[in-house]
């Protein structure tokens, strides 16, 4: 889930309690992903990361970047990087505000391709629901997968993660925060409160 | 977008319009997909009311539609009961009883739309496809976009501004006294921090413009040289004769934009027409297809725009709690 989304789900500021994973933690876990991914599609061929605006972007390019590193002989070999925004195929659209962050943009054809759906956290699979309709509309995928920085359980749809950074338990009102500098709990407090606290 | 119906560009503001812009580069991606359809608008009925022709407005309204995946009922004024001596306001209302989530309203009178709103009891939207002499905002909207994103293209990324046209001079020539395009254009360019000049002769310039945020010249070869972009209106055949204007010809020699008038135009400035393009009387044909015009873009760039409008009023729940 994007900050904006969680923005516009629960408006407020979010405030951190328990750094989980800090910066090293993470790079170690886009590492191990990276290299996951390798073993599991033998190689770059065909592979496309595609990230979920806005949480997932990130990822995507840090992933990226740590698989072309990683494939060794074929070292330098760029790997497609896509940004997917799924506002419009969200099933929540008209319960609450839904607006795109940016333009869609997949430089390269979907079709035949391995695409690595990314993004920051997965929680009722909505959203990846939402991308896979997307994807579908842009092209036909050989194979979809779906990489993660953290799952944190409550899904209410039957997807599965293919790589996860970390699984983390959390209550269903907290909310997590992830960037390449850390992945933090914590939960909204409405504007008021929080003013008052810093 | 603060209110249920798009009137006019009035009730955007500059804000408002940038969320337009901003929605319609989004949806200009989704034309360029296999599949240039988003589920966005499932099971929300738009019903397309044209009580007068349109070719280009009224597709693209109903591509947008469509493209959206909402239901889409079309409506034409010669084969309905308004032909049998139903009133206006009962075909809206037996319309609305149907079921319908927004009514796109053409109409040759002014206001129509707003009376239109005004009779609904329901939640539905009323869009304004333009209404007589008054306004046609997304016609507007979709020409400040065709700018922004041309000037993007040609001239490279600006620094981010405030305001998308900001510092820009736009020379709106011709008609202006029955042009809806020219008020919702001067409306929407001067939010957008654009500086607007009317040119026109005097007997196609409105009564009164006091309060309106531009200036008036009768002098466009003085002005060419200082205009980003010239926008041109149609001339209408009805307009050409009686006592509006001496002959067409002499209208063109005066107010056309010729192809050697255009020589007096900057290197960067672009030509702008809502269409349809009359070539040789106030758009040379030279002028209408070389580097300079914007006339395909911006007709190109309306299911986009449109697209825009209709998910902020029916589907972006930016009016929830509103």
């Amino acid at each position: 889930m994007g900050k904006r989304e969680r923005a516009l789900l629960r408006p407020g500021k979010f405030r951190g309690r328990v750094l989980v994973m800090d910066a090293g933690d993470v790079q170690r876990a886009v590492w191990r992903i990276a290299h996951e991914i390798l073993e599991r599609n033998r190689g770059t061929e065909g592979l496309v990361l595609v990230g979920l605006q806005s949480g997932g972007v990130w990822l995507a390019k840090e992933l990226a970047k740590a698989v072309a590193a990683a494939s060794g002989s074929e070292a330098g070999r760029a790997v497609p990087v896509g940004a997917l925004d799924v506002a419009y195929y969200r099933d929540d659209i008209g319960l609450r505000p839904v607006l795109p962050v940016a333009a869609t943009d997949v430089p390269v054809a979907l079709d035949e391709a391995v695409v690595v759906l990314c993004d920051d956290v997965i929680f009722t699979g909505r959203t990846v629901r939402a991308a896979l309709n997307a994807l579908m509309d842009i092209g036909r995928p050989a194979a979809v997968q779906l990489a993660v920085m953290v799952d944190r359980g409550y899904r209410e749809l039957p997807v599965r993660p293919d790589y996860v950074g970390k699984n983390l338990p959390t209550r269903r009102d907290e909310m997590v925060d992830v960037s390449s500098e850390g992945v933090m709990l914590g939960e909204v407090v409405d504007e008021v409160s929080a003013g008052g606290q810093s | 977008m603060s209110g249920r119906h798009l009137l006019g560009v009035g009730d955007l503001g500059a804000e408002g319009i940038g969320e337009v812009l901003r929605l319609a580069e989004t949806f200009e991606e989704v034309g360029r997909r296999p599949i240039p359809r988003v589920p966005a608008l499932r099971g929300k009925t738009v019903v397309s009311t044209f009580f007068e022709e349109s070719t280009r407005t009224r597709l693209s309204f109903e591509l947008a539609a469509k493209r959206l995946s909402a239901d889409l009922s079309t409506f034409s004024s010669a084969s309905s009961s308004l032909k049998k001596g139903e009133s206006l306001r009962d075909t809206v209302l037996t319309i609305e009883a149907m079921g319908v989530d927004a009514f796109v309203v053409r109409h040759a009178c002014a206001g129509v739309p707003a009376q239109v709103a005004g009779w609904l009891s329901g939640e539905a939207s009323v869009v304004n496809a333009g209404d007589g002499a008054h306004e046609h905002p997304t016609q507007a909207l979709l020409d400040c976009y065709t700018l922004v994103r041309e000037r993007r293209a040609r001239f490279g990324a600006e620094p981010q501004r405030p305001l998308a046209l900001a510092g820009l001079h736009v020379a709106i020539v011709g008609d202006i006294r029955h042009s809806r395009v020219a008020r919702s254009c001067l409306l929407a360019f001067s939010a957008l921090g654009a500086s607007v000049t009317l040119v026109a002769p005097p007997t196609l310039l409105p009564p009164a413009l006091e309060g309106w945020p531009v200036e008036v010249s009768h002098d466009l070869d003085a002005l060419l040289p200082k205009c980003d972009v010239v926008y041109l209106l149609r001339l209408q055949n009805e307009r050409m004769e009686g006592q509006f204007l001496p002959s067409p010809r002499e209208y063109t020699a005066t107010y056309g934009l010729t192809a050697e008038r255009a020589r007096l135009l900057g290197p960067s400035a672009l030509v702008m027409h809502p269409g349809p393009v009359r070539r040789g009387v106030e758009l040379a044909a030279e002028v209408a297809d070389g580097p300079a015009s914007l006339v395909t873009s911006q007709v190109a760039s309306g299911v986009a725009v449109r697209m825009a409008v209709l998910y902020l009023l029916l589907g972006s729940g930016a009016l929830v709690g509103a």
